[in-house]
């Protein structure tokens, strides 16, 4: 996704200063997602740009509130509307990782899967605090990343039964 | 808060049957449940999961190794002597909860307690307590159907509770729950840590697994990984 979309929702609510903008961006996705105010001015000069957001009056200590446009409202409803494809998401490093563990020779890749199921059930279980006593937009924002970090030890016991049964690794 | 594990298990063995049929379930298990702590069991189907808390509740005996309940050493106790040990001290939840659909909730509660020797009247006030501790405080006079899922695992987990028993040993709890209501029984289980039961989990979803202070994987009746937060949760 975009900042500029999460800030578009922002804005959707009623208009906003940049500093707010920030807060709240990082408070709806349970700090998970942390802005610097700078990315923040970037996104909405550009989005002023190509009509998304309009910048009101500055008031005396020189700050902008910035209201969303009828073309923001289009653009926020499309984005709404439109599913993320898969392909859009960055390559996963430890999927490569363990092909090539695999392919490699001398690689204790049993040893591998054990150390990242360790690393990932430890972030499991910081997700799983954090998630004690949140609001409930920062629960679902941790739950999606509790769904992915379970999917990825169910993948790791899937590959560590694989090469179990496989007869490449009493080689 | 004390420190002295509920239930400790020092290099176990569990072998079912002799000779040629032989199979090992377990091959030198070493665990520790302190009282205030969530220690979850990990691991594929056959790799000794269940065994290991039918094991630390004195359900069934080591082949080898030691296995304590409360500081006491299982192995050189008489049948009776285990099942009240037993009784005082360890409680079960299973996945299908075996509450008995012809007793209330509160009765359901009150019958460890009742099997134990203690009054109708005082079996059913610890039993309004437990069921109060575990949010089914105005549940008590339901009968099970009348229940949700989720509320009837609450008052599994009161019954296995109940009596002041330390340790509480949950094989799948979570079993056929849906994942909300899954994590509130996980959050329940947590608060009853929080109150100082020691709780022992079998899981194989690593999403409520992750609810424990510590995490342990066996593989072919071994201890292959442990995962512990790299700050303690307490």
């Amino acid at each position: 996704m975009s900042i500029r979309h999460g800030l578009l929702a922002l804005l959707s609510q009623g208009a906003r200063y940049g500093y707010q903008l920030r807060a709240e961006f990082e408070a709806s996705t349970g700090a998970t997602w942390p802005l610097n105010i700078g990315q923040v001015y970037t996104t909405l000069s550009r989005m002023e740009r190509d009509g998304l957001v309009a910048p009101g009056e500055q008031d005396e200590q020189g700050r902008v509130v910035y209201a969303i446009t009828e073309r923001g409202r289009s653009e926020l409803e499309r984005w709404f509307s439109t599913p993320i494809a898969q392909s859009d998401r960055p390559r996963d490093e430890l999927v490569i990782k363990l092909a090539m563990a695999v392919t490699a020779p001398g690689v204790d890749v049993r040893g591998v899967v054990q150390a990242q199921r360790s690393a990932t059930m430890r972030a499991l279980q910081t997700l799983t605090r954090a998630k004690r006593g949140a609001d409930l937009p920062q629960r679902l924002v941790y739950d999606s990343m509790i769904f992915q970090a379970e999917a990825e030890q169910r993948w790791l016991d899937h590959c560590e039964a694989v090469l179990g049964a496989s007869p490449q690794e009493s080689q | 808060m004390s420190t002295d594990p509920v239930s400790r298990l020092t290099e176990v063995t569990k072998v079912y049957g002799s000779g040629e049929q032989a199979v090992p379930a377990l091959r030198g298990v070493s665990l520790r449940v302190a009282a205030g702590e969530l220690v979850a069991v990990m691991g594929p189907s056959g790799s000794g999961k269940s065994t290991l808390l039918n094991l630390a509740g004195g359900l069934e005996r080591a082949t080898s190794g030691t296995v304590e309940l409360a500081g006491v050493p299982l192995a050189g106790l008489s049948a009776r002597s285990l099942a009240s040990l037993r009784r005082t001290h360890a409680g079960y939840v299973f996945q299908d909860l075996n509450l008995i659909p012809s007793l209330t909730a509160i009765e359901n509660v009150m019958l460890p307690r009742e099997l134990d020797g203690v009054r109708t009247r005082q079996a059913r006030a610890e039993a309004g307590t437990v069921l109060g501790e575990v949010g089914l405080a105005d549940a008590g006079d339901r009968f099970p159907e009348e229940l949700s899922g989720g509320q009837r695992q609450r008052v599994a987990i009161a019954r296995a509770l109940v009596g002041g028993r330390s340790l509480l040993l949950a094989d799948e709890p979570t079993g056929a729950l849906d994942t909300p209501t899954g994590d509130a029984v996980l959050q329940l289980l947590r608060e009853r840590c929080e109150a100082g039961a020691a709780v022992l989990l079998v899981t194989h979803e690593s999403r409520y697994a992750a609810w424990a202070d510590r995490v342990v994987y066996l593989r072919d009746g071994q201890v292959t990984d442990t995962a512990e937060p790299l700050v303690s949760s307490r």
